[in-house]
C-alpha cells in the first residue's frame, strides 16, 4: 500500500511540475485532483469537528450548552443567502461576524502591533536599556539600535508627504526608501529560500523515496 | 496534444531505465562533487557571456539549472558549517533549560504544502521535549496541522534515548487534534481549553486525561512551542496568547513569515525563533543531532547561488537591453 501512495505522490507531483514546461492535461488532471480532494477534507474534518463534535455533542450533553443554538441559528441564517427572496436574513449573522471580528482586531493590532513596537523602538542608543550606563551596550547592540532608530525615522519620513521631499528632509526619505528597499530585500530572499526547501522537499520524495537513489 | 503524449511517454522511459540501470543509491565523490560545481559555473559564465552578447536565455533553462542545482548536492558529500544563531538558541535554551515535567504546548498550524522546512523543527522539537522529560500537549489551528504533529511525533518516538523511557500517550503526551476557529480558539483558551478540545484525537474525554488534569488554561502551561506557515499562526498566538495571557512562545515559521517576526523578538513578544529551514537545520546543530534539515541546506545553499547568478544575468540583460535601445534611438 505504502509503495502504491508513493507511486500516486510520484504521479502527482510530476504532474504539477510539468507545469513548467506548459500548460497540459497531466497538470490539469493533478490540479482537479488537488481542488477535489481540499474541498472534500475541508467539509469532512469541519462537519465532525464542528457540527457534530462540538455542536451536536454540546447541545445534547448531560452538561447541554445551550448557548451553542445561538451560533447554530447564525449559521443557519448565513445559510439562507442561498434562497434569494430572504437572502438579506444572511446580512445579519454577517454583521455579528464582521462586529466580533472587528472589535477583537482592533484590541489586538493595537496592543501587539501598536503599543508593545513603538514601545521596543523607543530604546537607549548606547545602552542595553533606561537606566543602565551610557556605552554599557556592545558594540553589535549599539549598532543595531541605530539602525532601528534611523531606519525607523528615515522611513517614517518617507510617508511625510506634506513636505516636499528635497534637501535634508529629501536626503532623509532617501534613505527612508533604502531602509525599506532593504527590508523587502531581506523578505524576498527569505521568501526564495523557503520557495526553494518546498522545492528540495519534493526532489528529495522524487530521488528518494521513490527512485530510490538517495541514500 | 502529440507532443504532451511524447513527453510524458520520454518521461516513463526515463523512469524505467533508472528503475532497471541505475545503480542505487548514486553517492559522488568529493572530487567530482567539486568537477560537477566547476562546470555548473562554467556553465554560468556561459551564459552570462552569452546574455552580454544579446542572446537571452529562456525560462526554461533557467528552471533546468534550479532543478540542477536541487538535485544534484542530494548525491554529493561536501560538509557545509551551521551557525547558530542566537534567537534559535534561545528556542532550545528555553525548552531544555524547563524542569523535567514542564508542561509544552505545540501548536501545529501548517499542512504538508510546508512540510519540507516545518516538519524538520518539529521532529527535532519533539526529540528535545522526550529527551528532558516535558509533558507535551499537541494542538492545531489547521485541519492537517495534528497528522503532521502525529508523524513528528513517531520519528521522536523511534529515537533509541527515548524508545528506552516507555513514554505513555495520554501520561508524557497527548494530542488535542484541530480545532476551528483560528484565533478565537486561542481567546477561548485563555480561559478554558476543555471548552475547545473536550476530546482528545481518540475519543477521551478531556477530564479522563492524566496530563491534562491539572492544565486549564494558559496559566498551567511552562512554554509554548508554535509551527507557522500562515494564518491563523504565530502572529495571532502572540497577540492573544502572549500579550494577553502572558504565554511564552517560541516559534518555528516558514521562510516566507519569518522576517515579519523579527520585530515581535525583538520587543520580547516572542522567546526564540526558527526561521526557514536555515533555523530548522541551526536547531538541529543546537540539539545535536543532525537531522534532514541538516541533509537539505545543501541543496538550499547552491539553488541560492543559481538564483543569484541568474539575478546578475537578468541584470546584465536588463541593463543591456537599455543600452542597445539608447544606441539605436541615437541613430
Amino acid at each position: 500500500m505504502d509503495t502504491f501512495g508513493i507511486w500516486v505522490a510520484a504521479f502527482l507531483t510530476l504532474g504539477i511540475i510539468s507545469f513548467l514546461y506548459r500548460d497540459n492535461p497531466w497538470y490539469k488532471v493533478c490540479e482537479s485532483i488537488f481542488v477535489g480532494i481540499s474541498a472534500g477534507y475541508w467539509f469532512v474534518t469541519l462537519f465532525y469537528d464542528n457540527i457534530l463534535g462540538l455542536f451536536w455533542r454540546g447541545v445534547t450533553s448531560p452538561d447541554p450548552h445551550y448557548m451553542l443554538l445561538v451560533g447554530a441559528v447564525l449559521g443557519f441564517m448565513m445559510l439562507l443567502r442561498l434562497v434569494p427572496p430572504i437572502g438579506w436574513i444572511s446580512r445579519w449573522p454577517l454583521a455579528f461576524v464582521v462586529g466580533a471580528t472587528a472589535g477583537l482586531y482592533i484590541i489586538n493590532y493595537f496592543s501587539s502591533n501598536v503599543m508593545l513596537q513603538v514601545q521596543s523602538t523607543l530604546a537607549p542608543l548606547f545602552s542595553t536599556k533606561f537606566g543602565q550606563p551610557i556605552f554599557e551596550a556592545s558594540l553589535y547592540d549599539t549598532i543595531g539600535n541605530l539602525v532601528i532608530a534611523g531606519g525607523t525615522f528615515t522611513g517614517l519620513v518617507y510617508f511625510f508627504f506634506s513636505k516636499e521631499h528635497k534637501g535634508v528632509f529629501g536626503g532623509a526619505a532617501r534613505i527612508g526608501i533604502w531602509t525599506i528597499m532593504i527590508t523587502f530585500g531581506a523578505s524576498f530572499g527569505y521568501t526564495v529560500m523557503s520557495r526553494m526547501s518546498l522545492l528540495i522537499g519534493r526532489m528529495e520524495f522524487i530521488f528518494g523515496d521513490w527512485l530510490r537513489l538517495i541514500r | 496534444m502529440k507532443q504532451d503524449l511524447l513527453l510524458f511517454g520520454a518521461l516513463i522511459v526515463i523512469v524505467a531505465m533508472i528503475f532497471l540501470l541505475v545503480p542505487k543509491p548514486i553517492v559522488f565523490s568529493t572530487t567530482v562533487s567539486y568537477l560537477i560545481i566547476g562546470l555548473i559555473l562554467l556553465a554560468l559564465i556561459f551564459i552570462f557571456i552569452r546574455t552580454i552578447n544579446g542572446h537571452f536565455v529562456g525560462r526554461r533553462i533557467v528552471f533546468l539549472f534550479v532543478g540542477i542545482a536541487v538535485v544534484l548536492p542530494f548525491f554529493m558529500k561536501i560538509h557545509q558549517p551551521i551557525r547558530v544563531s542566537p534567537e534559535v538558541q534561545t528556542v532550545y535554551d528555553s525548552t531544555a533549560q524547563l524542569k523535567p515535567g514542564s508542561k509544552v504546548l505545540v501548536s501545529f498550524d501548517y499542512d504538508p504544502a510546508s512540510a519540507p522546512e516545518l516538519q524538520p523543527m518539529a521532529e527535532s522539537y519533539f526529540r528535545l521535549c522526550l529527551e528532558h522529560d516535558l509533558k507535551i500537549i499537541i494542538m492545531g489551528l489547521w485541519p492537517q496541522g495534528p497528522q503532521q504533529a502525529e508523524l513528528a511525533l513517531q520519528i521522536a518516538l523511534a529515537d533509541s534515548s527515548i524508545v528506552k523511557k516507555k513514554l505513555e500517550r495520554g501520561i508524557d503526551y497527548v494530542d488535542l487534534g484541530f480545532q476551528t476557529g483560528n484565533e478565537f480558539v486561542i481567546q477561548r483558551m485563555g480561559t478554558d481549553f476543555r471548552t475547545m478540545f473536550p476530546r482528545d484525537t481518540r475519543g477521551i474525554p478531556y477530564d479522563s486525561i492524566p496530563l491534562l488534569r491539572d492544565v486549564r488554561n494558559f496559566s498551567n502551561i511552562d512554554y509554548s512551542f508554535n509551527l507557522s506557515a500562515g494564518y491563523p499562526g504565530t502572529v495571532e498566538w502572540i497577540q492573544v496568547a502572549v500579550d494577553r495571557y502572558g504565554l511564552k512562545l517560541g516559534a518555528g515559521n516558514t521562510g516566507v513569515q519569518a522576517t515579519g517576526m523579527y520585530p515581535y523578538l525583538r520587543a520580547g513578544q516572542l522567546k526564540g525563533l526558527l526561521g526557514g529551514l536555515s533555523g530548522a537545520a541551526e536547531f538541529e546543530r543546537a540539539t545535536g543531532k543532525e537531522g534532514t534539515a541538516t541533509f537539505y541546506m545543501l541543496p538550499q545553499s547552491f539553488s541560492h547561488v543559481i538564483v543569484i547568478a541568474f539575478i546578475l544575468i537578468g541584470n546584465a540583460a536588463f541593463f543591456l537591453g537599455e543600452k542597445n535601445k539608447a544606441r539605436k534611438e541615437q541613430k
